[in-house]
């Protein structure tokens, strides 16, 4: 009797799941995040991106996405989940999913996968990027400029080339404003733990810090700083305005929104292609968030003259010359370092201390 | 650079107030335990307490309303578990997973509107000159009043659980609950009690994490809090002080490495990292050496389900 009700009612579904498809059937993106969509930081920007999608394209679209899934063999059930329920294309937002989205991307040709911060494509796997380094060394000028101890916090997550290349990125352009100016950077080995990230803001303003920089997602750092007061700190993937003036002096504002709209666009009328993109200041997927005004308007001056110049590309934050960590010379004089370097940076530059965990 | 930076007094405070949450949750995960009834809700209700005492912290502007409301709201979810588990007669160990998913997404509803948000500030106890004492100063005299709380509901477990008549009535019913039906004991209605209490520590310690030691609110900030506080009752062997000494060891590890990198001591932070993980195990391990379940002081009817009929 059960079995018989079941049986009719999968047909009934099954039926007006293919009336629906034979009539004009939305686009299906999926999105897979890896930290709740109200983290405040990366996660979020991703849904307000996805948010802007469905704004874009109306009924055109239908989206659906999972947060908080870990990185490693659940993104890859997550995704296949995704894939056979009819998506037509998938974001995966983080760079620990660029494994499984290879993998699943093999077993389902036909539909289409982009990948955030990874480097490995496929014909139907794209990866997007963004060039945070840009906005790190407006940070780091202001961070040089800003600090009294001279001892910058640095809260980093995975030893992975993005992660490495905001610290050197904001190591360089600090250095060049402060010589006197010195890293101290934490391992967190989390994207996303606000208490972890909290007591890792704390030792390091216990030590001395009196500038936080974060590459986690959370507020928590943010939070701590406010609670010592002295201490000033920067908007992660998002603009965190809700810490401003202080301790939040700027940020760093990842912007998916034209990107996923455009890329959408084209899976809609069949335009879609594999590619590797790496936009920046220039092209508008990094923004700076608003100076506020703890800091003083020469220093807010410089640091917008530093913005302009690198989204005219009349200054790269990686100019020679520049030694890795070792003393061997990386850049010289007046050479800029190439893509493809950058991509893969797994050392530190000159200066900073300390290892980059394995 | 090095250890000279990392001063001990900050140290040992930060690690205190690291170790709170955790502490707060497991003693209450101890009491259910010790009556007989394995709740995996922990990560539930506690991140249930952080939303909800944050709320009524912000709403009312009092700290201390906040931590009523989030030990209310972790009690009245743990008595959803409890109703499902001693009056319907579901499994425990299901639904307590389930009691963690929900409370997971249930705070994130409540959450919508609160992010962003900066919780009243929660004052340090004044305790007038001591608190200028060098080291004992901060570290004994400079906390707010729930890390005392904790410490004190520490004592106050242990001598319920070991001392006091009701305790031997709570232990006697987690370990033989027919036995202890036979003796006309009210094994399902003490049961609840310990749970809601059980669900009351846990949203404390959900609040405290939300009000003072991140302080906001955050989708999903126990991260995996919860399951800490479970593994240390079981490293505790189900007694109040190890506990204590648990929540300490772990708070105390993580703070610990995280200085010490700030401090950019050459050690490998892989292991920093993994090392309260690595205590955790060696510890259950060197106490079940000793000789099975017995010595390790689990309540024997721990996670059974228990019918008057039978």
């Amino acid at each position: 009797m059960y079995r018989r009700v079941l049986l009719s009612a999968t047909a009934a579904l099954a039926l007006t799941g293919g009336f629906a498809a034979a009539q004009d059937e939305p686009t299906k993106v999926g999105f897979v995040f890896v930290g709740p969509i109200g983290d405040g930081g990366w996660t979020y920007e991703h849904n307000q991106a996805r948010l802007a999608v469905e704004e874009e394209y109306g009924d055109a679209v239908e989206t659906v996405f999972q947060e908080s899934v870990p990185e490693g063999a659940d993104a890859e059930r997550v995704l296949t989940q995704m894939a056979l329920s009819g998506a037509d294309l998938i974001f995966t937002t983080s760079f620990g999913y660029m494994d499984p989205t290879i993998n699943v991307a093999q077993r389902f040709p036909d539909v289409k996968f982009e990948h955030a911060t990874g480097y490995k494509t496929a014909p139907n796997v794209s990866t997007y990027s963004a060039r945070f380094y840009e906005g790190r060394a407006v940070q780091g000028l202001i961070a040089g400029r800003m600090t009294e101890s001279n001892r910058i916090g640095y809260i980093a997550s995975f030893p992975i080339p993005e992660v490495v290349r905001g610290i050197n990125a904001s190591y360089l352009a600090a250095k060049a404003v402060n010589p006197d100016v010195q890293f101290n950077v934490v391992w967190a080995f989390t994207w996303f733990d606000p208490a972890k990230e909290a007591d890792a803001a704390q030792a390091l303003i216990d030590q001395g810090a009196d500038v936080i920089l974060q590459h986690t997602d959370s507020t928590a750092p943010q939070a701590a700083a406010a609670e010592a007061g002295d201490v000033i700190t920067f908007g992660q993937a998002s603009d965190m305005a809700e810490y401003a003036p202080m301790p939040r002096v700027s940020s760093i504002i990842d912007n998916w929104a034209p990107y996923y709209i455009e890329r959408v666009g084209d899976v809609m009328d069949g335009s879609w292609e594999s590619q590797q993109v790496w936009y920046g200041i220039d092209e508008g997927m990094v923004k700076i968030g608003e100076i506020s005004d703890a800091v003083p308007d020469d220093v807010r001056e410089e640091a917008m003259a530093l913005r302009d110049a690198i989204s005219a590309g009349e200054t790269h934050p990686f100019t020679g010359p520049i030694n890795r960590q070792d003393g061997t010379e990386w850049l010289a004089e007046g050479e800029t370092a190439d893509d493809e370097t950058l991509l893969g940076m797994d050392f530190y530059v000159e200066g900073l201390s300390g290892e980059i965990p394995n | 650079m090095g250890l000279s930076t990392i001063s001990p007094t900050l140290l040992v405070a930060s690690l205190m107030i690291a170790a709170t949450p955790i502490l707060l949750a497991a003693l209450g995960e101890l009491v259910v335990e010790r009556a007989g009834v394995l709740n995996l809700g922990v990560e539930g209700m506690m991140i249930t307490g952080a939303i909800c005492g944050f709320a009524a912290a912000v709403g009312t502007g009092s700290p201390a309303l906040g931590f009523v409301a989030a030990a209310a709201s972790g009690a009245a979810l743990a008595l959803v578990f409890g109703f499902l588990t001693q009056i319907l007669l579901s499994n425990q160990v299901a639904t307590g997973l389930a009691l963690t998913l929900f409370g997971l997404g249930l705070s994130s509803l409540l959450g919508q509107g609160y992010s962003g948000i900066r919780p009243p500030p929660t004052a340090r106890f004044d305790f007038g000159p001591l608190s200028d004492l060098p080291f004992v100063g901060r570290v004994v005299f400079g906390h707010d009043w729930i890390v005392y709380l904790s410490l004190a509901l520490t004592a106050l477990i242990w001598w319920f659980l070991t001392r006091s008549r009701a305790g031997l009535t709570l232990r006697a019913v987690g370990e033989n609950h027919e036995a202890a039906h036979a003796l006309g004991m009210k094994v399902v209605a003490i049961r609840l009690c310990a749970i809601a209490f059980g669900g009351a520590c846990a949203g404390l310690g959900g609040a405290y994490l939300s009000l003072v030691r991140v302080p906001q609110w955050t989708e999903g900030m126990t991260a995996g809090a919860g399951w800490i506080a479970l593994a240390i009752v079981v490293f505790a062997s189900w007694r109040a002080w190890g506990v204590l000494v648990g929540a300490y060891l772990f708070g105390g590890v993580t703070v610990l490495q995280l200085n010490l990198q700030a401090a950019g001591v050459a050690f490998p932070v892989e292991y920093l990292s993994m090392s309260p993980y690595l205590v955790t195990i060696a510890v259950l391990v060197l106490m079940s050496a000793r000789s099975g379940r017995r010595a390790l002081g689990a309540p024997a009817c721990l996670g059974k389900p228990f019918h008057a009929s039978q």
